[in-house]
C-alpha cells in the first residue's frame, strides 16, 4: 500500500485513480492512505462551483480549468453527480462538457456518485480532493451535483464557494431563502444574454446590501460559460478571493470551523460502525418481541447497545 | 472491506453520431448497480483511455456504428497496453459483422454485443468478468 501511496505522492495518475477508489470503498486502508496523505496536503486552492441543475456547473469549470491552465496551475476536478437511491448506479456525466482536457497530463477529472449522501457531495469527496491537493494539484474544483435550495455541504470542503444561478428560476423571494444562498463567496449568474438576467442581478445585489461592512461581500458576475463571456473576471474573483483568505482572519477561521466538521463526520462514521456491530449481536426476536409488547423501550435497548460499545472496544495507539 | 463499485466508461469514438445504443447500455448498466462514466460523442482513443485511467474504470464500453471497429479497438487496445492498464476491460457494441467479431477478440475485446443482445446478457457478462478481476486483485 505505502507503494502505490508513494508513487500516487509523485503524480502517477493510475495510482491516484486507484488511491481513490480506494478510499471511495471505504476499503480498511482508508485509514493509512489519509493518515499519509494529510502531511502533504494544504498547499491547493479547493474552489467548489454549485447550482441547480442545468446552471453549466460542468461548462463553468470546464472554461474555468482552461484559465487555470493558463495560469500555468496543475488542476484536480471533481465531479459529483447522483448516484440512483434505487439500483445503486449512477450515470455521471459532467465530464461530457470537459473532454477537451482528457489527455492533458495537467489536468485530472474524476468523476464521483454521491453514494447515498444527500449534502450535495459524496462522502468521499472530501478525501479525494485532499488526496488531489497531496499529490501536487494546485488548484481542485468540486463541482457538486444540482442542487436545490439546501445541500450545502461543499462549505465543509471548499475554500471559495461559486454559485452559479441562472435567470427565469424564480422570484426575489427565493433569493431571501436561507440555505443555499448563504454558502456563496462569489454569485455566477450564468446564462446572462438570456432574458431576465438585469432582474436576477439587481435581487441578488439588493439582498446582498445586508451584508456592507462585512470583510468580504460576494461579488454577482454575469457569464455565458459555453462563449466564455465573464469567465476571466469569474478566475479573476477567485484569485481575489483565495487572497482574501490568506490576509483576512476569516481564512484561518473557516479552516478550524472545516476541520471541527471533518473530525465530527469521522467520529460519527467510526461510533456508527461500532453501535451497529453491537446492535447485530443484541438484536434477536425475543428482544424485538419485549419491545413491541412494550416491556421495554427502544432507549433502553440504544442504551443499552452503547454502554457495551464502549466497554468493549478496545483502545486504540 | 465494502464492496467494490463496478466501474465502466460507456463512450463513442470517431464521428458517427448516433449514442442510442450507448445510451441504452448506459441505463441498462446504472440500473444494475454499476456507476457508468458517460463521455459523449466524437471520443478519440486516446481521449478514452486516459478517461479510464483517470475514472479507474474497470472496463471501457465502446458502441460503433461507423465500420470503424477494427481501427478503434485495436488503437484502444494497444494504448491501454501501453500505459500499463491492459487490465481495463474493453466491450463492444454496434454494427459489427459477425466476421469481424474474431479478430476483436483476438486484439484483446472481452466481448462483442450485436444487434438484438439483450441488455441483461451484456450486464451479466460484465458483473461475472470484472467480479473475477477484482477477486483477482484482492488475492
Amino acid at each position: 500500500m505505502q507503494e502505490l501511496i508513494n508513487k500516487a505522492l509523485n503524480g502517477n495518475v493510475r495510482s491516484i485513480a486507484r488511491i481513490i477508489s480506494i478510499v471511495e470503498n471505504e476499503s480498511q486502508f482508508t485509514e493509512e492512505i489519509m493518515k499519509t496523505m494529510y502531511p502533504h496536503s494544504g498547499n491547493a486552492h479547493i474552489i467548489g462551483v454549485t447550482g441547480s441543475p442545468g446552471a453549466g456547473k460542468s461548462t463553468l469549470v470546464d472554461k474555468l480549468i482552461e484559465s487555470s491552465k493558463a495560469d500555468g496551475k496543475n488542476v484536480g476536478v471533481i465531479a459529483v453527480d447522483p448516484t440512483s437511491p434505487f439500483s445503486g448506479g449512477a450515470i455521471l456525466a459532467d465530464r461530457i462538457r470537459m473532454q477537451r482536457h482528457a489527455v492533458d497530463p495537467a489536468v485530472y477529472i474524476r468523476s464521483m456518485g454521491t453514494r447515498g449522501s444527500l449534502g450535495g457531495l459524496s462522502r468521499s469527496t472530501y478525501e479525494a480532493a485532499l488526496i488531489l491537493d497531496a499529490c501536487g494539484k494546485d488548484v481542485v474544483f468540486i463541482e457538486t451535483v444540482g442542487v436545490g435550495q439546501s445541500e450545502v455541504d461543499i462549505m465543509k470542503i471548499a475554500d471559495t464557494v461559486c454559485l452559479a444561478l441562472v435567470p427565469g428560476m424564480g422570484d426575489d423571494i427565493q433569493i431571501m431563502k436561507a440555505g443555499i444562498m448563504e454558502i456563496a463567496d462569489i454569485l455566477v449568474i450564468n446564462k446572462s444574454d438570456r432574458d431576465g438576467s438585469e432582474k436576477i442581478v439587481a435581487e441578488v445585489q439588493t439582498m446582498l446590501d445586508l451584508l456592507k461592512g462585512k470583510n468580504w461581500v460576494p461579488p454577482v458576475l454575469k457569464t455565458v460559460a459555453e462563449k466564455g463571456t465573464g469567465v476571466k473576471e469569474l478566475s479573476n474573483k477567485i484569485l481575489c478571493h483565495k487572497e482574501f483568505l490568506q490576509t483576512d482572519p476569516e481564512g484561518r477561521n473557516r479552516k478550524l470551523r472545516q476541520l471541527t466538521v471533518e473530525i465530527e463526520a469521522i467520529l460519527q462514521r467510526e461510533l456508527a460502525k461500532l453501535t451497529e456491530h453491537q446492535w447485530g449481536q443484541h438484536k434477536d426476536e425475543q428482544l424485538m418481541e419485549k419491545l413491541l409488547n412494550r416491556e421495554t423501550d427502544p432507549y433502553t435497548v440504544a442504551g443499552k447497545i452503547l454502554e457495551d460499545t464502549l466497554l468493549n472496544t478496545p483502545t486504540r495507539d | 472491506m465494502s464492496e467494490k463499485k463496478i466501474r465502466v466508461i460507456v463512450s463513442k469514438p470517431g464521428l458517427d453520431g448516433h449514442d442510442r445504443g450507448a445510451k441504452v447500455i448506459a441505463r441498462a448498466l446504472r440500473d444494475s448497480g454499476m456507476e457508468v462514466i458517460y463521455t459523449g460523442l466524437r471520443q478519440t482513443p486516446e481521449q478514452i483511455v486516459d478517461t479510464a485511467i483517470q475514472e479507474d474504470a474497470d472496463a471501457i464500453g465502446i458502441s460503433i456504428l461507423s465500420g470503424a471497429h477494427n481501427f478503434y479497438f485495436s488503437k484502444i487496445i494497444e494504448l491501454l497496453k501501453e500505459k500499463d492498464a491492459s487490465d481495463i476491460i474493453v466491450f463492444g457494441g454496434g454494427v459489427i459483422p459477425d466476421d469481424d467479431i474474431a479478430g476483436l477478440l483476438e486484439m484483446g475485446a472481452g466481448a462483442i454485443f450485436g444487434p438484438g443482445t439483450s441488455t441483461s446478457k451484456c450486464v451479466e457478462w460484465l458483473r461475472e468478468t470484472v467480479g473475477n478481476k477484482h477477486n483477482l486483485e484482492s488475492n
